[in-house]
């Protein structure tokens, strides 16, 4: 048993997470730090380098995952990321993830982690999937061939974690080795001969020479920059290292290796040495994609079937999401209100002033109450379903179904992986942008996203449909619900495609670029882990967000309405200027007013609204959604002003925190302040052009 | 080159054997490092529903190429042998 003194005495060692995409990386994360941390199994699920602390026998781990990749050759920034934290991080050891259904081409990865690492550890995961398919892998003759630790495991069950931890005990004890070398071609051999022991003394061992002499000869300016930030010195600067370079590149061209030809001898040095380890140690070539999956791709992606179940998918997250969160809502809601009501007469026992009864119990409880009444339960639902789509790997499919239409608009299939994010959260969906190699597509990616409404919408746009919209009662109700909301959805995606086209025709111009996508094998979800994790997730963030933004906006929006210099209160000043342009668009200065101050989150836009009519005195407290109705309709509203407020609700400036994202993603105050423009634009020419056609329709 | 044709000819269901890379610079790194390089087994398994892009297994895993990306990858009937393992004989 360690003591107490011993563990803090401990260093914390750095353990870089890597691996291809797809190969469970962030299962065994999860499983080595116990966080709680969002998973995906398709590209760009960690986009972000994240840590987390593990705890193994003799000693402290923070444990790096970095995002996955092919080879450490970056095409994208997320790649580069997972590059730079690999190459220049100086971790005290890599663990590399591998598929065992995959491994020979997991393997290129693995070699290339060896030759910059000293201490590597491989991680064979989904040794559970290989034993369904009949694969079997000896991993002490893969250790052995590979000259580096190999543990097997199936990341879902945590037992298999143990002797990962305990090998890395193991592997961290040992002191740091020469990197593991790579044979390649003769002539590419020849020039590293010649360039490596100069390189060597003016190292002095912070990097691997060899590693470094390869990377000189193949020219990769932005992989050279990062290593001289490293190394704090231009190692080209040096002359000897410089008269040595000349003579190895020259060697290079006598022999041919230029350019792509001398990538093609690394790349080729590289699969050579991944067969032959293969081949010493009886691996059996990759047979990851099985029958099955190729039914169920036959089935989700052809031409007559792919599309309709697509929508149905979609149609039917929905339908539970709605159906699902309607009982708890009303359950809540009125909840809340019975609470208000014994707050209320609570302050009036205490003989507290009415200006701070209205402060605490009509600002802030009510749009507080509200917020977790009506957010919680369609988020607390949505979140978990949308995770098991995620962790089956249907996703992917996605994004390969809809790239055709995003590449006619100059944009990038992924960026349908990057919308599907947004769905859950617009911050999240633009960091997530990362994952397209091309500024331009990224910069579009960025730019479009808020037209993807979020989680924070979904409550009010359900809301209005259900009021509105739906004469429907019981069941029939919610399908109805979930079509309307299916349709929203569709209309947000053909907004995507406008503004990528148009996008690309003006302010971003340029071609498509290429697009290269992995669908993985579809695997059952771990039901009750992912819905418990989503869950949690989810519960935490709403109450965290009412606390952090519905509150004070609870606050503000009562002294809006309550604080009236000259008899006319703040609030019905705002509305007032607001009200001619909102006209036009088919809302009311209200609406627009509760738009604007909802610009710290989404979901407090409908609850600033009500509150708004309510300080106006027309309905005295709120007791359910049908009150609502009541409510909105007693204000003026129609049919049409609902669809001109969900319109809207898709099509609007983006909030504080995707904008602040924006800004940091971008750097350039020009293009956050495009991000702000252009869904505003689009939004109220929409609601305009609505208003126009639909307005003598409405009695 | 003789007898060869494009990735892009290969119909859903049938096999190939990569013959030659003609794509440069980048993408023809991203290629070859999923597996992508001469001698290794393609077969094409699906088109998505407008046709493009289209699904191939390579080494065990689907990908999904965009048809102006394949444009440089040059196929050839696959040998009887599965040659899965990179051939370094071919050293350039």
């Amino acid at each position: 048993m360690e003591t107490r003194s011993e563990m803090t005495n401990a260093r914390r060692c750095a353990v870089a997470l890597a691996g291809n995409p797809n190969v469970g990386k962030s299962t065994v994360f999860n499983a080595l730090t116990g966080m709680r941390q969002h998973t995906g199994n398709w590209p760009g699920k960690t986009v972000s380098v994240a840590r987390g602390a593990c705890r193994a026998s003799r000693h402290a781990l923070e444990v790096i995952d970095t995002p996955g990749t092919y080879s450490l050759i970056a095409h994208s920034a997320e790649e580069e990321t997972a590059r730079n934290f690999i190459c220049f991080g100086a971790p005290d050891a890599a663990i590399v993830v591998c598929d065992a259904t995959c491994l020979e081409r997991n393997l290129n990865l693995a070699l290339q982690t060896m030759e910059v690492c000293p201490r590597v550890l491989i991680c064979v995961n989904l040794m559970d999937e290989a034993r369904k398919r009949g694969i079997h892998v000896d991993l002490d003759a893969l250790s052995r061939a590979l000259g580096a630790p190999v543990v097997g495991t199936a990341a879902r069950s945590r037992s298999t974690l143990a002797p990962l931890v305990d090998t890395l005990d193991a592997l961290l004890d040992v002191p740091a080795r020469e990197c593991r070398r790579v044979p390649y071609p003769a002539p590419l051999e020849a020039a590293l001969a010649a360039l490596e022991p100069t390189l060597r003394a003016a190292l002095g061992g912070r990097l691997s020479a060899r590693w470094l002499a390869l990377r000189l000869l193949e020219n990769d300016g932005a992989l050279l920059g990062e290593a001289q930030e490293y190394l704090g010195a231009d190692m080209r600067a040096l002359p000897e290292v410089r008269a040595a370079l000349e003579q190895a590149r020259a060697a290079l061209d006598a022999a041919g290796l230029t350019g792509d030809k001398l990538r093609d001898a690394v790349v080729s040095g590289l699969t050579g040495e991944a067969g032959r380890v293969c081949a010493c140690a009886a691996v059996p070539t990759g047979q990851g994609y099985g029958p099955r999956d190729r039914r169920l791709d036959r089935l989700l992606t052809s031409r007559r079937t792919g599309y309709p179940i697509m929508l149905l998918m979609l149609a039917a997250v929905f339908y539970i999401t709605i159906s699902g969160a309607n009982y708890p809502s009303e359950l809540l809601m009125s909840a809340f209100g019975r609470v208000e009501e014994a707050l209320r007469a609570a302050l009036g026992a205490l003989g507290a002033p009415a200006w701070l009864r209205g402060a605490l119990v009509e600002g802030i409880w009510r749009v507080l109450s509200w917020v977790v009444a009506v957010m919680l339960p369609p988020m607390a639902i949505f979140f978990p379903l949308f995770a098991l789509l995620e962790d089956s790997g249907y996703l992917p499919r996605v994004a390969y179904m809809l790239d055709r239409p995003l590449k006619r608009c100059r944009a990038c299939g992924k960026q349908c992986l990057t919308m599907c994010m947004g769905l859950g959260c617009n911050a999240a969906g633009v960091v997530g942008c990362r994952i397209i190699d091309s500024s331009r597509e990224r910069l579009i990616a960025i730019l479009t996203n808020s037209l993807m409404p979020c989680n924070g919408r979904f409550p009010t746009l359900i809301l209005l449909i259900g009021t509105f919209f739906t004469a429907l009662p019981g069941p029939l109700g919610s399908v109805w619900a979930a079509i309307c909301l299916t349709l929203l959805i569709a209309v947000s995606v053909a907004a995507t495609l406008v503004a990528s086209a148009l996008l690309s025709r003006t302010l971003l111009k340029g071609l498509p670029s290429s697009f290269v996508l992995e669908l993985p094998p579809y695997r059952r979800p771990q039901f009750a882990q992912a819905i418990a994790r989503a869950l949690m997730d989810r519960i935490v963030f709403v109450l965290g967000r009412a606390a952090a933004v519905a509150a004070p906006a609870g606050l503000f929006i009562w002294l809006m309405a309550n604080v009236a210099p000259g008899g006319v209160s703040l609030m019905s000043r705002m509305a007032g200027a607001l009200d001619p342009l909102a006209r036009l668009m088919g809302l009311d200065g209200v609406i627009l007013s509760a738009f604007i101050l909802g610009f710290p989150a989404n979901e407090i836009v409908l609850p600033l609204a009500v509150m708004a009519y309510l300080e106006q005195g027309s309905v005295s407290a709120l007791s359910g959604a049908h009150a609502v109705r009541e409510l909105l309709a007693a204000n003026g509203w129609t049919w049409l002003t609902a669809l001109n407020t969900m319109l809207f609700s898709l099509m609007h400036w983006p909030c504080s925190t995707t904008l602040l994202t924006i800004s940091r993603e971008t750097g350039s105050l020009r293009w956050t302040a495009a991000a702000l423009a252009l869904p505003t634009a689009m939004g109220m020419a929409v609601c305009m052009l609505t208003t126009l056609l639909m307005g003598p329709f409405v009695r | 080159m003789k007898g060869c044709s494009l990735l892009s000819d290969l119909q859903p269901g049938q096999r190939a054997t990569v013959r030659q890379l003609t794509t440069e610079g980048g993408m023809r790194r991203r290629l070859m490092d999923i597996g992508l390089r001469e001698g290794a087994a393609v077969e094409c398994v699906g088109r998505s529903p407008w046709g493009d892009p289209v699904a191939y297994l390579i080494c065990g895993a689907l990908i999904a190429l965009r048809r102006e990306d394949c444009a440089g990858i040059w196929i050839g009937p696959t040998d009887g042998r599965r040659s899965a393992d990179g051939d370094a004989k071919r050293n350039d």
